[in-house]
């Protein structure tokens, strides 16, 4: 049987607004994906978002959700006060790789160790796109930024940080994965990844991390395309796709939060 | 409560969870680690929770988000801890939150020691992070009063939605006293649905959100603008201090917190030998009391500024609030010492003889 299905805007987009994202750019889809994955769930009037500080500082304009924008790298914490005094509400935070992995690495660290429910939607794109493409924690070997111009050289700047699989080390996250958003094949199983990890929270599962390899056209230098192939011929060696920790997590929301429910 | 005695970081824990507090985020640091541990100890009881945060600069965050949701939340810390704050202080002023922060204050800079000094009053009174904004600066001179205006902070910060900073040095927090803590009603947080995070339906099914970035100058300067209105209406309503034995008075004290105390002793002891000594004592240190200077009698010679502070550093809001027209003497100790009775004792009399 087959059925028609008319393209439309997720009803927690908030249809009066244009993003100021550059073309090619996949923070499109990345908020797409979280915008159904809230949609499916009907849980709009009871999440809350927190928007990082870089290029999705302005996410709370583009979502219709009740959000509030954290100082840089501290949304992890600013989503840990709500959800403490809130543990009704599915609260989770959109950040970038400088955000996440330079400036925020304290932040995100703890917040995932104590692993209250709470979801984590991580963008890396292996550059700071805001501020003009300096070179991010997560930059590849040799490859150029704004501050690594020769490109970056482990002897001075270190090797690029596997957020996904450092954070797999610590016993308390109930979900991580990472997932890429290059093209259908990557983004429909990037699309279950980002609902699963809503899901978690709303089961009252422990915090849960979803990495999305993403493109940066302009900072990267190249067409919207070519920096798709970019990203499958050079992060995903680096940054392999896949589940690095799922398991039913013992806690759930009533135990971790005992005696704190409004 | 019958009246019992209490330490001042005890007090002012559950001074807070008399006033409606129920979530608190912070991090150690001495000599404030008995409210943290109060709170981790009593916060379950009342059916909230207590969360250790990995830093300050964690602990403050984690406050904003509480605060977002228009609940009553508060951390503490000591003087380099509050410095750590200091940023995600202004981004708390910038979005208007409300919340409490007390800085159980001790000698610097740097990490100084874990001794009480009042060197952070030029921190506090600037707001201590970047931009114009202001925080409402409370100095307790005893502990009852510390547990009073620990419940009037929660009062203020709603009222005025802004951060409201207690300032207490780390003899406040460490001396024992007879307090008596009633419990202070606090509105339902419903009451914020209209600006708070998590209030969708009560709403109407309206969303909000809250930041503190505006690109646009056309929306940051009349923001600002916004902001100092509102310090206004504080500077206006809210400055308190406290005058004594002021009316005959031939020299001022003036001092706040526990310098203030040791002060009371020397003008009792210099008034029994027939010095005509007061005192006036700022407790609101921002908005500062330029009033409790203003009015003074045509009697007063002169000021004596009396702080554990290197610097001096309320000095220059005396001198400004007496328009310059009084000379000011100071004296006082620091890096973890207090003036003592007799030091302040002779200098008034040693001041009233010239």
């Amino acid at each position: 049987m087959s059925e028609t299905q008319v393209f439309s805007m997720p009803k927690v987009w908030n249809e009066k607004v244009h993003t100021h994202y550059c073309p090619g750019c996949t923070h499109g889809v990345a908020h797409r994906l979280v915008c159904e994955a809230i949609e499916e769930l009907d849980i709009q009037n009871r999440t809350v978002g927190i928007a990082p500080v870089g290029c999705a500082v302005l996410m709370h304009q583009y979502l219709y959700l009740d959000m509030i924008e954290a100082a840089h790298g501290r949304a992890p914490a600013t989503a840990t006060g709500i959800k403490a005094v809130r543990p009704d509400k599915i609260v989770f935070t959109y950040q970038g790789d400088g955000d996440l992995a330079s400036i925020g690495m304290g932040e995100i660290v703890h917040m995932m160790n104590r692993s209250l429910p709470l979801t984590v939607i991580f963008i890396n794109n292996a550059i700071y796109g805001m501020t003009g493409g300096q070179m991010a924690p997560t930059t590849l070997l040799g490859q150029k930024s704004t501050t690594s111009p020769a490109g970056r050289d482990a002897k001075v700047n270190g090797y690029p940080i596997r957020m996904s699989e450092m954070l797999a080390t610590l016993a308390g996250p109930a979900y991580i994965e990472r997932v890429a958003l290059t093209q259908p094949k990557y983004i429909i199983k990037a699309k279950q990844a980002v609902l699963k990890a809503f899901k978690n929270q709303v089961e009252g599962k422990g915090v849960s991390f979803v990495e999305l390899l993403s493109t940066c056209p302009t900072n990267w230098g190249m067409r919207p395309l070519d920096a798709c192939k970019w990203l499958e011929e050079n992060m995903i060696s680096y940054y392999p796709l896949g589940v690095f920790k799922d398991f039913p997590s013992s806690k759930t929301s009533a135990d971790t939060l005992n005696g704190t429910s409004n | 409560m019958a009246r019992s005695l209490m330490k001042g970081t005890e007090a002012i824990a559950e001074a807070a969870i008399q006033a409606g507090c129920k979530y608190f985020f912070g991090y150690p640091i001495t000599p404030q680690n008995e409210i943290p541990e109060y709170m981790s100890a009593h916060l379950p009881k009342v059916g909230g929770m207590y969360v250790q945060g990995e830093s300050e600069v964690a602990s403050i965050n984690m406050v904003m988000g509480g605060a977002a949701t228009g609940y009553r939340v508060m951390t503490t810390s000591s003087s380099p801890g509050i410095s750590l704050m200091s940023e995600g202080i202004s981004y708390i002023a910038m979005a208007e939150l409300p919340c409490v922060i007390v800085n159980i204050s001790r000698g610097g800079p740097g990490l100084g020691n874990i001794l009480p000094a009042q060197a952070d009053y030029r921190q506090a009174t600037s707001g201590g992070g970047h931009g114009d904004y202001n925080l409402i600066v409370l100095a307790p001179g005893n502990l009852q009063e510390a547990v009073n205006l620990t419940q009037d902070a929660f009062d203020l910060s709603q009222k005025y939605r802004n951060p409201v900073l207690i300032l207490a040095d780390g003899f406040m927090g460490q001396m024992m006293e007879a307090v008596e803590i009633k419990p202070r009603k606090a509105e339902d947080p419903s009451v914020n649905a209209e600006w708070a995070l998590g209030w969708w339906n009560e709403r109407g099914g309206k969303h909000v959100t809250i930041y503190s970035m505006h690109l646009d100058p056309d929306k940051l300067e009349p923001h600002n603008t916004h902001l100092q209105k509102k310090y206004a209406r504080i500077r206006a309503n809210e400055a308190r201090f406290e005058h004594f034995m002021v009316d005959d008075a031939e020299l001022i004290v003036t001092a706040y917190g526990t310098t203030s105390r040791v002060c009371r002793s020397a003008i009792n002891n210099a008034r029994a030998q027939g010095y005509k000594v007061g005192m006036v004592r700022p407790i609101t240190l921002w908005p500062f009391p330029s009033a409790g200077y203003s009015d003074l009698p045509k009697s007063v010679k002169g000021i004596l500024d009396v702080e554990m502070s290197a610097a001096f550093q309320m000095v220059d809001d005396v001198r400004l609030s007496t328009l310059c027209d009084l000379p000011i003497t100071t004296t006082g100790r620091w890096g973890g010492y207090a003036p003592s009775v007799r030091q302040i004792e002779e200098a008034c009399k040693e001041l009233l003889k010239k």
